[in-house]
């Protein structure tokens, strides 16, 4: 029974960590596209050199930036992780940022109906800039471009993930910042 | 007690390697300059292709990607033109779809040839089934190109990275990365810009 119980386990945790970044829900596509009369949402658009300051902040609060989409189904999947954990580690002065890629033209459309719908509490900006080549490096010189991809960082210290996140990790993540 | 405990070793084994599963594409990927194997996939016309079954060619615009990320859509009339325009000076876009179908069904076979045929792809677009081409090159993402050069050493990574340096507006790019690496090859020259980053949608594994 034990045996049992172990190699259930083992599956477990391997096909777990196999699929976290690509267990796929479709909200994207069912967002629907006739909503823009009920958005007046105000979004915060960025070029780089604008955006730049928000990876740049030296207060010693932890920062948690996620680059995500709404077309991106693994970033929408781990979203409501950030979201509990900006509400569970306000209080340690931790502060997520989500950081869209949408395309400008469906900011109405698309990013706003998701914010609202979803109710999203941490702060959304969205940054548009073309000159990826220019400003992905900038990020972080090891990203290859794929979202989702996250820094956290405290002050002149940041680590940076390209990769999905659970809660357990992200948490444990975050709390190398705490100590 | 023995048993327990080579099952708990077998299971740290087993969830280590299925955690490394995703970094293997990145840190294992080749680098421009590495010499890229060969591969034998299947053409949505049925039709098995390989690198080698184009004899004439002098390189080859390997483009990883598919039917449902948008980027990868805002690039199809760029990719088409890149074949259309280097295909008869030796270097035909091959067409390769990673994602795993299972997860991403709109990435089917079925569909890929729907795509082709309604967008008029005049490349192969072959499927990577098994998903064991694209972690040897080492892509990460949809669209991602690598452009090979045929030598006596056999296919050389000359570029990887974005098509141009504006995916929302093909009108305003102002670098086209893989016609600027392409037409130095053609003339001899070094390619200028022979790594480039831009967003993608992540390969579904």
């Amino acid at each position: 029974m034990r045996i049992i119980k172990f190699l259930v386990l083992a599956l477990i945790v391997s096909s777990c960590n196999n699929k976290k970044a690509s267990e796929a829900s479709n909200v994207v596509s069912k967002t629907k596209d006739n909503t823009i009369e009920i958005t007046n949402t105000d979004l915060e658009v960025y070029d780089f050199n604008g955006f730049q300051k928000f990876l740049e902040k030296k207060d010693d609060k932890v920062y948690v930036v996620n680059f995500w989409a709404t077309w991106c189904a693994p970033c929408v999947k781990e979203m409501p992780y950030f979201e509990k954990l900006n509400q569970e580690y306000k209080k340690e002065n931790v502060e997520v940022l989500f950081v869209s890629l949408d395309f400008p033209h469906l900011y109405e459309s698309k990013l706003k109906p998701f914010i609202k719908d979803k109710n999203i509490q941490s702060k959304v900006v969205a940054l548009n800039d073309v000159d990826m080549n220019t400003w992905i490096p900038k990020v972080d010189e090891n990203w290859s471009g794929s979202i989702p991809a996250t820094i956290i960082y405290k002050n002149d210290t940041s680590k940076f993930y390209e990769q999905s996140f659970t809660y357990e990790s992200l948490e444990k993540e975050l709390k190398q910042f705490l100590k | 007690m023995k048993t327990i405990k080579i099952l708990s070793l077998l299971t740290l084994i087993i969830g280590l390697s299925a955690f490394t599963v995703n970094k293997i594409a990145v840190a294992d990927g080749y680098k421009v300059g590495d010499v890229a194997e060969d591969f034998k996939l299947m053409n949505i016309d049925g039709k098995m292709v390989s690198l080698s079954d184009y004899k004439d060619a002098k390189g080859y615009i390997v483009t990883f990607t598919c039917n449902t990320c948008p980027y990868a859509v805002g690039y199809e009339d760029r990719i088409i033109a890149l074949n259309n325009k280097y295909a008869s000076m030796g270097y035909p876009v091959i067409a390769i779809m990673p994602n795993n179908t299972d997860v991403q069904p709109g990435d089917s076979m079925d569909k890929m040839k729907e795509r082709a045929k309604s967008k008029g792809f005049t490349f192969p677009y072959l499927i990577d089934k098994e998903q064991s081409v694209y972690p040897k090159y080492g892509a990460t993402k949809t669209p991602h190109v690598f452009i090979l050069q045929k030598t006596s050493k056999g296919n050389v990574v000359k570029y990887i990275g974005a098509i141009d340096d504006n995916y929302q507006d093909a009108s305003a790019v102002k670098t086209k990365y893989v016609e600027n690496a392409v037409n130095a090859l053609l003339k001899g020259d070094d390619v200028p810009e022979k790594e480039t980053k831009a967003i993608g949608c992540t390969i579904k594994v």
